[in-house]
């Protein structure tokens, strides 16, 4: 990127994990068939009136305090008024002039570096129904529509970030550290896939040096931090070629269109949006006391930045591994509990980041859900330890121990997979390699010593690896001398 | 104050309420009639007064998150116009 | 006529009680009355027959049980067809809801039932309660029943015509800018706009969020402090209802008003009033003076604004509350709609009448792009000053009293081709829905054969001083007495 930077500001809407709706009784599950979950509240029925879920706000406080946003003592509801007919008040309760919480930021790493974006405001709204589009998978060319109110009124907090981002890679990163901090407060399951976080981006360009903001346009229909990285490129790939070419950039929304890789203008035919905010009458101001606010940060465990810089310090494991650690649900508690029965810290986290998190990624499962107890794991690092099994044994045996939730050392009696600790049985296999290779034998004693590497392998295959490699070598050349 | 037709036009668009010439060209005359008449709003100050949108001072009303089902869903639906496999239907969305 | 027909709630519960007449019995006679002049004065929407018989049974296998009964329980009552009633039709009198079957009760509505009422059945009004003569229904004009050429005044004019053609005993209207109270006063009978917040308005289809109000209108101010007394209380299904105790307002009709500070606006006793309707209120002022109260001029000047405020945030709010109206969930829809504008823009076309077409624009305008602060804003600061000229009168006076309306009832088409000389005719009544502060109207003398109507108004939360008032008076006229003759 030549002459030009980006500069890139995002909106994240959260889903939030509360079990009821925002502002009625209806459940938030998923699944189920459509129009189910709703009631006269939600649908809009004539004459209904909306009653504010306090955990919503209590979710609101906690994300809030977790990004040093400043919480608004006193902030107050809005209608955004437009028609659509997902939304079947054809009026979103949202927030508007005093939102929530303002002027937060959250530190995100990329490439080593570490950046601090600031939070620009949060606020609470609530979520539309979906639509079902008949006759093609989008509106485009679709004969009708169907609309699935499930969804309506399900809650969303909206995080607005200032436009801090430089590059996509940036963007990336901090919709990561907010889903890992979602996460971990327990206020949203941050699936960007599932729908749970959406993430739309705000990018311009300008002359490298410029102060001056250039006119932005916004990236929506990512369903992936891959997917928004992408995204926003080919958006600002996109802008500097217009503008080379003399052309200027209109503010608009474009959709990013997975397969092409390109984003596409909406060419909206309705004029710019007037959506006519009010004050929502129908619900009372929020005033937020310092008491309350004491009283949810007491609730906060630490938080994933924390975590990291004291797993860091604390257990001296690589900051990659506490990150992979702190992604999967559950797993640091695994990791914390695994540390306290066997200690060696940085050797439990390469198994959890290693195949345990790939066999659990592969089945889409948490720890917590699988088969494998800490205890089971010890039993296997124990064994590993004492020469029962090699370290490439174990890693057949813990897929074992996922897939059965047998004990490392049941798995290993059953295959017979111990360590050949009998020095004979051993010799045995030595001499029979050494019948078998007289060439590379030759070499040795020629004074080619590094054959001997080869001839260790060759044994270690005869052995199906239950040979010890140190032991093989010793005796090896004790057998060759 | 005076509206002109392309004011109610772009209201009428807004609301999404179709009207006729007819209702235009009355509404323009009935709407310029009722906000001359409001144009005595001007005469009071209201420099530093607080805007009131409630009318009575109330703050923090909430609900506990609890999930209750509500068992009616068939009489919501009941009352859509069309409704096709549980769902409210409606006509093409050109954007 | 029937003179049970002209009883209030109070005097046929104690019939009740005695066995001198069964719930059936009186029902049977409320529906051959509404047979009678109903084609006449044309009150309901709908007729709820069937159930009211069922209801009314049940009620006197309770009396016959020797069980007790609540003060309304067996009692014909009228529902504003703005009140969302499970299975029944609930219209809004709006072509646009014409078949709508709300899948829940009001709160008021479940509290009706609970209490025992007999509902007769869903009274007409101006379509989504924007109106001051039912002359805005979708449907057809509901009569007074002084007379027929005249209106009932609105939107509650069915409410308050059926029980002033005693159709029912006692009614549920809904209060926006004066929607109970002028009907009231133009039927001749007793209608309450309770404090903002204390009836629930869950279920009352919207029109003005922040000044509706479901109140009573009765035969009597007994029968308004009967019925309150079963509306009354906070739900939490109402994020504005008000957590407060609410006391049992019969207890306040002590009769006795001696010393009680009584202010009279005198800016509703000036120009723009007619002369016939200043004399009855001075001589009402004279009464209470008679009965001991002490009386005071008292000016509030904010009031000339209190109209234009009034049609600024009203259509504001409504417009936003008839948005739902889109034709996708339930309601009218064009037919053969093309797309989806097409069916927005022409099913509420069709659907809605014109005054409530002309309060969605002026509402839209008011909030759109660019005029927000001329005129929302500026309208949300003028209701702050209105609600400090009631605060500082409150200071020095327990009740406060005016007309209810600046006419008696006018004659039938009259004022629709002018909204503005309509909306004028709410001058008196629309302060008080802004500042959120109980009034009551009830009659106090005639003009032309047709009734007048004192309002009377407290401090919020305070309907016992605006009852206890207006039952004194009541004790010490007749008015309230007189029954049209149809």
């Amino acid at each position: 990127m030549s002459k030009y930077e980006s500069v890139i500001g995002l909106e994240i809407h959260a889903q939030l994990l509360t079990e009821s709706k925002i502002f009625c009784s209806c459940s938030t599950t998923f699944g189920n068939e459509p129009n189910r979950n709703i009631c006269p509240v939600c649908t809009g029925q004539p004459g209904v009136l909306p009653v504010l879920n306090k955990k919503v706000v209590e979710f609101a406080i906690k994300t809030a305090l977790a990004l040093h946003c400043q919480i608004a003592p006193y902030s107050i509801f809005a209608r955004k008024q437009y028609f659509y007919p997902d939304l079947p008040k054809d009026f979103q309760i949202s927030q508007y002039e005093l939102p929530l919480a303002t002027n937060g930021y959250v530190e995100i790493n990329v490439n080593g570096n570490t950046r601090c974006i600031r939070i620009h405001r949060i606020h609470l709204e609530e979520d539309a129904g979906k639509l079902v589009h008949a006759g093609s998978d989008r509106i485009q060319g679709s004969t009708y529509s169907l609309v699935d109110f499930n969804r309506t009124g399900v809650p969303l907090m909206e995080i607005v970030s200032e436009p801090d981002m430089a590059t996509p890679e940036e963007a990336r990163a901090y919709v990561q550290e907010i889903a890992a901090l979602l996460k971990s407060l327990g206020v949203c399951d941050a699936k960007m896939e599932e729908g749970s976080l959406r993430c739309d981006g705000n990018v311009s360009i300008r002359p490298v040096g410029d102060k001056n903001l250039g006119t932005k346009t916004e990236v929506k229909n990512v369903n992936s931090t891959k997917a928004l990285k992408d995204a926003l490129d080919a958006e600002i790939v996109r802008q500097i070629k217009a503008v080379d070419a003399g052309e200027r950039i209109i503010q608009e929304t474009r959709h990013f269109n997975e397969n092409t890789g390109q984003t596409i203008s909406l060419r909206s035919k309705e004029e710019a949006h007037d959506y006519r905010y009010f004050p929502e009458p129908d619900l009372v101001p929020l005033e937020v006391s310092k008491e309350w606010i004491d009283e949810i940060k007491q609730g906060i465990g630490e938080l994933p930045a924390e975590k990291i810089k004291r797993y860091v310090e604390q257990f001296g494991i690589k900051t990659e591994d506490v990150e992979t650690i702190l992604e999967s649900p559950g797993m640091a508690e695994f990791f914390e509990g695994a540390i306290r029965l066997y200690g060696k810290p940085q050797i439990v986290a390469n198994w959890l980041t290693g195949e345990i998190s790939a066999y659990l990624n592969a089945k889409k499962l948490e720890i917590k859900n699988s088969k494998l107890k800490i205890s089971t794991l010890v039993g296997m690092l124990a064994l590993i330890d004492k020469g029962t099994i090699s370290g490439k044994i174990a890693k057949e045996v813990i897929v074992k121990m996922l897939d059965t939730g047998k004990s490392a050392e049941e798995i290993v009696k059953e295959s017979g997979a111990t360590q050949i600790s009998d020095e004979g049985e051993l010799i045995k296999a030595i001499q029979e390699v050494i019948k078998n290779n007289p060439k590379p034998v030759q070499d040795y004693k020629d004074g080619k010593k590094a054959s001997i590497t080869f001839l260790v392998g060759q044994v270690m295959k005869v052995t199906k690896g239950r040979a010890k490699p140190d032991l093989v070598n010793k005796l090896l050349e004790k057998e060759l001398s | 104050m005076a509206l002109t037709i392309k004011d109610v036009e772009h209201v009428a668009k807004l609301a999404r309420l179709g009207l006729s010439e007819e209702e235009k060209t009355t509404l323009v005359d009935q709407l310029s009639k009722i906000f001359g008449y409001m144009e005595v709003l001007n005469k009071i100050d209201t420099k530093g007064v607080l805007p009131t949108s409630h009318a009575l001072p109330m703050k923090n009303v909430f609900r506990q998150d609890k999930a209750i089902p509500f068992n009616n869903t068939d009489e919501i639906l009941a009352n859509g116009p069309e409704v096709e496999k549980r769902m409210f239907k409606v006509p093409k969305i050109l954007d | 006529m029937n003179e049970l027909l002209i009883k209030p709630s109070h005097e046929l519960h104690e019939l009740l009680n005695k066995k001198e007449v069964s719930s059936s019995e009186l029902t049977k006679l409320f529906f051959e009355r509404v047979e009678s002049v109903e084609n006449k004065v044309k009150a309901f929407v709908t007729l709820t027959k069937e159930e009211a018989i069922k209801k009314a049974k049940a009620v006197d296998e309770k009396i016959s049980k020797g069980e007790k009964i609540g003060p309304l329980e067996g009692i014909p009552i009228g529902l504003k067809d703005n009140l969302c009633t499970r299975g029944i039709k609930t219209t809004c009198s709006s072509k646009i809801l014409a078949n709508y079957l709300p899948p829940y009760n009001a709160t008021v509505i479940e509290k009706i039932i609970a209490a025992g009422a007999v509902p007769v059945g869903k009274t007409n009004l101006d379509e989504f309660a924007m109106g001051s003569s039912t002359e805005n229904s979708g449907f057809f004009t509901t009569k007074n029943p002084w007379n027929l050429e005249t209106v009932p005044g609105g939107s509650s004019g069915g409410s308050a015509a059926c029980v002033a053609a005693s159709e029912a005993v006692l009614s549920l209207g809904s209060d926006t800018g004066g929607s109970i109270r002028q009907p009231a006063s133009f039927c001749g009978v007793v209608g309450l706009k309770p404090t903002y917040g204390r009836v629930s308005r869950f279920g009352l289809i919207a029109f003005a969020s922040s000044l509706d109000q479901i109140g009573p209108l009765t035969k009597d101010v007994t029968d308004a402090a009967i019925l309150m007394n079963i509306i009354a209380g906070y739900d939490p299904k109402d994020s504005t209802s008000a957590n407060v105790a609410v006391p049992d307002y019969t207890k306040a009709l002590t009769g006795d008003i001696k010393s009680l500070k009584i202010g009279v606006v005198s800016d509703l006793m000036g120009k723009g009033i007619d002369n016939a309707v200043k004399d009855a209120i001075k001589a009402a002022i004279k009464k209470l003076e008679e009965l001991g109260a002490v009386i005071e001029e008292v000016s509030m000047p904010s009031f000339e604004y209190a109209l234009p405020c009034y049609y600024i945030i009203a259509p504001a709010e409504a417009s936003s509350n008839l948005a739902r109206y889109d034709a996708v969930k339930f309601g009218h829809r064009t037919p053969d709609p093309q797309d989806l504008l097409s069916m927005y823009y022409n099913s509420r076309r069709e659907g809605f009448g014109p005054e409530v077409k002309r309060r969605i624009m002026i509402g839209t305008y008011v909030l759109s792009a660019g005029y927000y602060d001329a005129y929302y804003l500026k309208a949300m600061q003028v209701r702050t000053l209105i609600k400090q000229d009631f605060e500082k009168a409150f200071a020095k006076y327990d009740v406060l009293v005016s007309p209810t309306s600046p006419s008696v009832a006018f004659k039938a088409g009259e004022k629709t081709g002018d909204p503005l000389s309509m909306y004028l005719s709410d001058i008196a009544t629309i302060p008080v829905n802004m500042a959120g502060i109980p009034a009551i109207s009830l009659p106090c003398g005639f003009s032309n054969g047709l009734p007048i109507g004192l309002q009377i108004m407290g401090k919020v939360f305070d309907e016992e001083a605006i009852l206890k008032t207006a039952y004194a008076y009541e004790q010490a006229t007749e008015w309230n007495k007189q029954r049209p003759n149809l």
